[in-house]
């Protein structure tokens, strides 16, 4: 059987950072890949370590962050170990980031047509005229009226959710082959993130990128996701097509998320709760990490699970998955 | 039946906008923003009855907070008239006015900036009662002991700040404070939008423990639509400082009248969709500066007719306990 190659196969990766606590881990041996036109969700809870590894790919980790280890192969050619200069030349062009706070992507003194004009020519030699075109298509792209007069605009005259639209149509100004959106529409209002989300299913299949979509929001996931991975204190636990992992959760932390959220959930009826907090990552528990906030686990779980394939596709880290369906 | 606990009568909110950083950037290159007058909320009229849960739905801007302040009385309006048990708040005076003061407390969004850094756990949740008498200084200590285990919260953690717990806990914090004075009513302004699923959960079910426990009323903000409808008995939905649409929450989710709530319920994320082809509602929301004329929402709206531009609907009812402001309803 021939394969193409996936857009990004991230293998075996960690990214720690040296702080005077100790080492943190916060990802720790992540594996796993997209393919062109698809999207895969990374979920997970705030500190589970999704941004880190949006940042690990983009090469935007800073000290005293660094990657100690795994390959991240972008159309099979590994990006740990490359110069500045040459992730520079791909950043923007051929894979891009968009943030929760699209203020990281806007300068706010330079109007838009300038901050787009720039991104294009820092990549390709395009003439005034040719870059304004290609601006003002890329703005109508992602829905924003009368482009032509939007250009000349400021970031402050725009909404919280035209801000979020400018970044992603910049962001596809050079057509990537691979987007990685951290939480961006979830300081959204849910018409303007409905809208949002519309735009990027479109655009992505339109043109084929490979979209890594970052959020802590099972129910946005399920809308728009191929693929699900689940984080928890920098593994992933479970990863799978959406149906299988949201229909029939292998790993107890996966569905103790799905259980908690309340339309799950007969209303005026407690809420299906997982107990305790979210550990640091400076003090895990031994073996498996969920371990002291898990109802299944026993003195197999102080060792530490492996990954393991429980049918094609559909891979889970525990010692006793779950096997029924979700409620 | 008896007077609601609290009732809005006519209530509005105005504020006077200052200009905010990204506008005085834009001053600087030119832009040429002036100050203007912000209607935050527009001539609400609301009820909650002792014991109700009733949940306020809208998108950001909308007056959901502005509304929830002055229901708690830390805002006052620019003008209608507040009631406590049906008597005006402005007419009690004295141990009248300081019971219905401590009968409403509001719980915030962001327990870290509601919470002051240098006070101990235990001074932050005893000092209001101990303040207004609440309890004598020589049980105090057992009744702050008393008030964390009910939201909790482990009595030997009380000598700490709150940098030293974790969101969920400092959000559990807050809550002990608010119960503290023995409210009747809490007014929970987005008070779970900053936790984690698993910890927004356990924190929900806290809220309707209480319910139980103390006989609790709440108005309970939120723009989670989802979270809303778990606890709610009936909701209110906003749109730019008015109410829109209002009615118990199985009905209203059922058969959502305004056309707004039908866009805004039709945008919920789902656990049960998948691979959707979003159809999303057109258009901005608008800026609360300069509100489109007649209905609010006609730019955005799919059954816009020429009489919304001009005239703004009253809210009407449409059943028993239904409420709803859309021409359409008028045929
Ligand atoms: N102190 C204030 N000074 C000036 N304008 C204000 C003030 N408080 C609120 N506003 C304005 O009043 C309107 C309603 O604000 P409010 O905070 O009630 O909205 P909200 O519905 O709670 O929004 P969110 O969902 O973002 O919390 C907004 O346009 C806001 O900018
Ligand atoms: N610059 C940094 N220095 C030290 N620790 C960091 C730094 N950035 C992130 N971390 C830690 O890495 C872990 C994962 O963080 P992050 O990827 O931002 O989580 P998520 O995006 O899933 O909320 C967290 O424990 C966080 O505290
Ligand atoms: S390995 Fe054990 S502790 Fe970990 S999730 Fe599975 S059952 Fe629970
Ligand atoms: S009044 Fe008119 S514009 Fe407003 S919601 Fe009804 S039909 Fe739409
Ligand atoms: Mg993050
Ligand atoms: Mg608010």
């Amino acid at each position: 059987m021939t394969q193409a190659v996936p857009t990004l196969a991230v293998d075996d990766l960690k990214t720690v950072f040296e702080t005077r606590a100790g080492a943190v881990k916060a990802v720790d041996g992540v594996s796993f890949t997209v393919t062109a036109g698809r999207v895969l969700g990374l979920v997970g809870e705030s500190g589970s370590g999704k941004t880190v590894t949006g940042f690990s790919i983009m090469g935007l980790v800073d000290p005293p962050g660094r990657i100690a280890s795994g390959h991240i192969l972008f159309k099979g050619r590994d990006l740990v170990g490359l110069s500045e200069q040459e992730m520079r030349r791909l950043r923007g062009a051929r894979i891009a980031m968009i943030f929760q706070d699209p203020m990281m992507t806007l300068n706010p003194v330079l109007r838009i047509e300038t901050q787009m004009v720039e991104t294009l020519q820092a990549h390709i030699s395009i003439g005034q005229r040719e870059a304004h075109e290609r601006a003002r298509e890329a703005l109508g792209m992602v829905g924003i009226p009368s482009p032509e007069e939007r250009l000349k605009a400021y970031p402050h005259q725009f909404s919280g959710g035209m801000r979020q639209r400018v970044a992603i149509a910049i962001a596809l100004l050079h057509r990537p082959d691979l987007i990685i959106a951290d939480e961006p529409t979830t300081a959204l209002d849910v018409t303007i993130q409905g809208q949002i989300l519309y735009e990027m299913q479109r655009v992505c299949r339109q043109i084929g990128t490979a979209l890594i979509w970052i959020t802590h929001d099972l129910s946005v996931v399920a809308s728009l996701a191929d693929e699900i991975c689940v984080m928890y204190a920098g593994k992933i636990v479970e990863q799978g097509s959406v149906d299988m992992v949201l229909d029939r959760p292998a790993h107890p932390y996966t569905k103790g998320l799905i259980g908690s959220v309340p339309s799950r959930n007969r209303k005026g009826v407690p809420l299906a709760q997982i107990p305790g907090m979210t550990p640091s990552l400076l003090n895990l528990p031994t073996g498996c990490s969920f371990r002291l906030r898990c109802t299944r686990a026993d003195a197999a779980c102080v060792a530490p699970p492996e990954m393991t394939t429980l049918e094609a596709g559909r891979r889970v880290r525990c010692f006793h998955p779950v096997h029924e369906a979700a409620a | 039946m008896s007077s609601p606990l609290i009732e809005l009568k006519d209530v509005s909110r105005r504020f006077v906008k200052r200009l905010d950083l990204a506008a005085k950037v834009g001053n600087m290159l030119g832009a040429g923003m002036r100050e203007e007058v912000v209607r935050a909320v527009d001539r609400v009229d609301l009820k909650v009855q002792e014991g109700e849960v009733v949940g306020l739905v809208g998108e950001s801007g909308c007056g959901k907070s502005t509304l929830g302040r002055i229901v708690a009385g830390i805002l006052t309006p620019s003008a209608g008239q507040v009631f406590y048990r049906g008597k005006p708040l402005g007419a009690l005076h004295g141990k009248e006015a300081r019971a219905a003061a401590l009968a409403v407390q509001m719980i915030f969004q962001d327990p870290q900036a509601s919470l002051n850094p240098r006070m101990r756990v235990k001074d932050i949740i005893g000092e209001a009662p101990l303040f207004h008498r609440l309890v004598a200084a020589a049980t105090l200590d057992r009744y702050v002991d008393d008030t964390m285990r009910r939201v909790g919260l482990d009595p030997s953690l009380k000598r700490r700040y709150p940098h030293q717990f974790s969101g969920g806990q400092r959000q559990r914090i807050g809550i002990a404070r608010a119960l503290a004075v023995k409210p009747e009513f809490l007014v929970c302004d987005e008070s779970v939008a900053a936790l984690d699923v698993s910890i927004q959960a356990q924190v929900l079910n806290l809220f309707m423990k209480l319910r139980e426990d103390f006989q609790l009323t709440y108005l309970f903000i939120s723009h989670d639509l989802g979270v809303v409808r778990h606890l709610s008995d009936r909701v209110v939905i906003m749109y730019l400082g008015r109410v829109v649409e209002e009615g118990a929450t199985d009905e209203l989710f059922a058969k959502p009248n305004h056309p707004y709530t039908v866009a805004l319920l039709a945008e919920i994320p789902r656990l049960d969709t998948r691979r959707r082809q979003f159809v999303p509602v057109k258009g901005e929301i608008p800026s609360p500066l300069d509100p489109p004329s007649g209905c609010h929402f006609h730019p955005r709206c799919p059954h816009a007719m020429p009489r919304c531009k001009v005239e703004a609907p009253a809210l009407r009812e449409i059943a028993p306990g239904r409420r709803s402001a859309c021409h359409l309803n008028d045929s």
